[in-house]
């Protein structure tokens, strides 16, 4: 991580920190805004919240590994968890899964070369009435049958093209 | 793709005017408004059913240590399998939800309130914001609550982080806290030493929305429904092999056959009740109450038909509780994963009676030694589904 990167995560997390307090109890909100903004909780950045809140690294890892939806490793842009348990199940998940590996050529618990996406199991997303379901970032989508899963992945993949487009746009201006 | 709504059924909520339940609560004193939950014989709508207003009670009673605060948690970790009322009730009846919260802080003397909204309904968060900005605009927030001179109370959001455990109260609180979610050793209890070592009320998101309720109502009107044990109406989420999926009010006391015709479910080959900690009910038993006296559940109706494969259900029900368990205890952490294991080899066809019977001991033993409910509750669908359906269970050949 080159030094003015480290510069603007430690300034981050000293403002998150002054915002949420410096207590353990505001360990939580600070890794979770963390990982919004970053993608993940890197070591370093286990360091720095462990150094502002007082507390041992070793305690800050122990949270991050413990929960599901805070990591230490970086995960693809779009982050899809589809449901595995059993309303979902009965729903026909299993097809869902099997299709969305095969369009995106990764297995469940992997993220594309590309960095763009994730495939993750998730327990009860809580659409029980309305399954399979799956979350792509904080988006859900009901009633996902195996032929609309390109569409999903296509919907996605349309954030990448807006953001090149901008991103050639902002260099002819 | 996109969700659509859940409610099959009009709800007693809707009938409920917003702010009514407060300010009958505030024209009441504390003793009175915790004289009135208890009344209704309301009680904990998460699962487990302990008298509301005794909880409050002990709240109410306990000392706030050290200068600081009681709290009034809401706990919105919905997590068990085949639960989402409490997404309806979060997203249509949020007023509901934090006017109850309000209320508890009222009767047992709080100043601080938080609901712990699971991370899978991050989403949820700008509305539940935005209700929160507009009862702090209206005085509902804040100090000097509706002109009650001193009552000031004010109510954040923390989200969870994609853990089951943390649907247990001291697991909860432990994640406030800023730990990993491993539950703590009760007693002692939240009541009296909960987040930040204070004094803390933990409530199902439907308890406090029924709180409002009751104090606008009356305890009498809630407790005219339901059975003399399980007062009052019940909200219910079901999924699986029915026509009509969703959440639907029932009073308490509903026989899972009636329940299974309302939502066109008849001719099911079974119904796991209260999701995968619950148990699962064969058809012939379909003439049960569900009520906390017979099947208890926090709402989760989840219906299997004629060609299910129970067997399949159970490895699905285990995989979530390897999955979900917090490692802490070796009963659960163990145990689980032996009971897994132990589904494998009847896939196989490879299990000895002998075995199953050491496997149903293993269930007792976490029944009993297990640290909090999660482990404590995770074989009964596994001991349910083996007592029932061991006929087809038993000597597998692979292709089936």
């Amino acid at each position: 991580m080159l030094v003015s990167q480290q510069q603007k995560l430690q300034d981050d997390i000293q403002a998150l920190v002054g915002r949420h307090g410096r207590t353990r109890a505001a360990l939580m909100p600070v890794l979770q805004e963390l990982q919004e903004r970053y993608g993940s909780v890197s070591d370093f950045a286990m360091q720095v919240v462990a150094d502002e809140l007082g507390i041992h690294p070793a305690e800050v890892y122990g949270v991050v590994s413990f929960y599901a939806f805070l990591h230490n490793e970086p995960r693809g842009r779009f982050q899809i968890r589809l449901c595995q348990t059993i309303s979902c199940d009965l729903a026909g998940k299993a097809r869902v899964a099997r299709q969305l590996e095969n369009e995106l050529g990764i297995r469940f618990g992997e993220t594309t070369p590309d960095g763009r996406f994730s495939l993750e199991w998730a327990s009860c997303l809580g659409m029980c009435d309305q399954g399979p379901a799956l979350l792509v970032n904080d988006r859900v989508y009901t009633r996902v049958s195996p032929e609309q899963v390109h569409r999903i992945i296509d919907d996605c993949r349309k954030v990448f093209g807006a953001h090149a487009a901008q991103a050639a746009h902002a260099a002819h201006a | 793709m996109q969700p659509i709504s859940s409610k099959k059924t009009p709800l007693t909520f809707d009938t409920i005017p917003a702010g009514q339940g407060l300010a009958a609560a505030l024209a009441k004193s504390r003793a009175d408004i915790i004289g009135e939950v208890s009344a209704s014989n309301l009680k904990g709508r998460g699962g487990a059913g302990f008298p509301t207003g005794t909880k409050w009670n002990l709240a109410a009673a306990a000392q706030v240590r050290d200068g600081g605060a009681k709290y009034v948690v809401c706990n919105a970790d919905e997590g068990e399998p085949g639960t989402f009322k409490d997404r309806v009730l979060l997203l249509d009846y949020a007023d509901l939800v934090f006017e109850g919260m309000t209320i508890a802080a009222r009767a047992i003397g709080a100043t601080r309130g938080i609901l712990y909204l699971r991370g899978e309904y991050v989403y949820m968060r700008p509305h539940l914001e935005g209700v929160l900005a507009r009862r702090r605009a209206d005085g509902q927030l804040g100090a000097d609550i509706l002109g009650t001179a001193g009552f000031t109370f004010d109510i954040e959001i923390r989200m969870g982080a994609g853990a089951y455990v943390c649907g247990e109260e001291t697991a909860l609180i432990e994640s406030l806290e800023g730990h990993r979610g491993e539950p703590r050793n009760r007693p002692p209890f939240p009541v009296n030493t909960g987040f930040l070592g204070q004094p803390t009320v933990v409530n199902n998101v439907e308890t406090l929305a029924a709180v409002s309720a009751i104090l606008a109502r009356g305890a009498a009107w809630f407790k005219a429904m339901g059975t003399e044990r399980s007062a009052g109406f019940k909200l219910f989420s079901v999924s699986g092999d029915c026509a009509e999926p969703g959440v639907y009010e029932f009073p308490l006391g509903i026989t899972i056959a009636d329940l299974l015709d309302k939502v066109g479910g008849a001719g099911a080959k079974a119904v796991q009740i209260g999701g995968a900690s619950g148990t699962c009910v064969p058809a012939s038993a379909f003439g049960r109450r569900i009520a906390f006296e017979d099947v208890a559940t926090g709402g989760s109706i989840i219906v299997f038909g004629q060609g299910r494969d129970m067997l399949h259900v159970a490895k699905n029900f285990m995989e979530f509780f390897v999955e979900e368990s917090c490692g802490q205890c070796t009963p659960c952490r163990a145990g689980n994963a032996k009971l897994l294991e132990g589904i494998e080899m009847l896939e196989r066809g490879a299990c000895s009676s002998a075995y199953l019977q050491e496997l149903l001991a293993l269930c007792e033993t976490m029944q009993l030694a297990s640290k909090c409910g999660l482990g404590q509750s995770s074989p009964n669908a596994f001991v349910s589904i083996l007592t029932h359906f061991q006929d087809e269970i038993l000597g597998r050949t692979a292709a089936v």
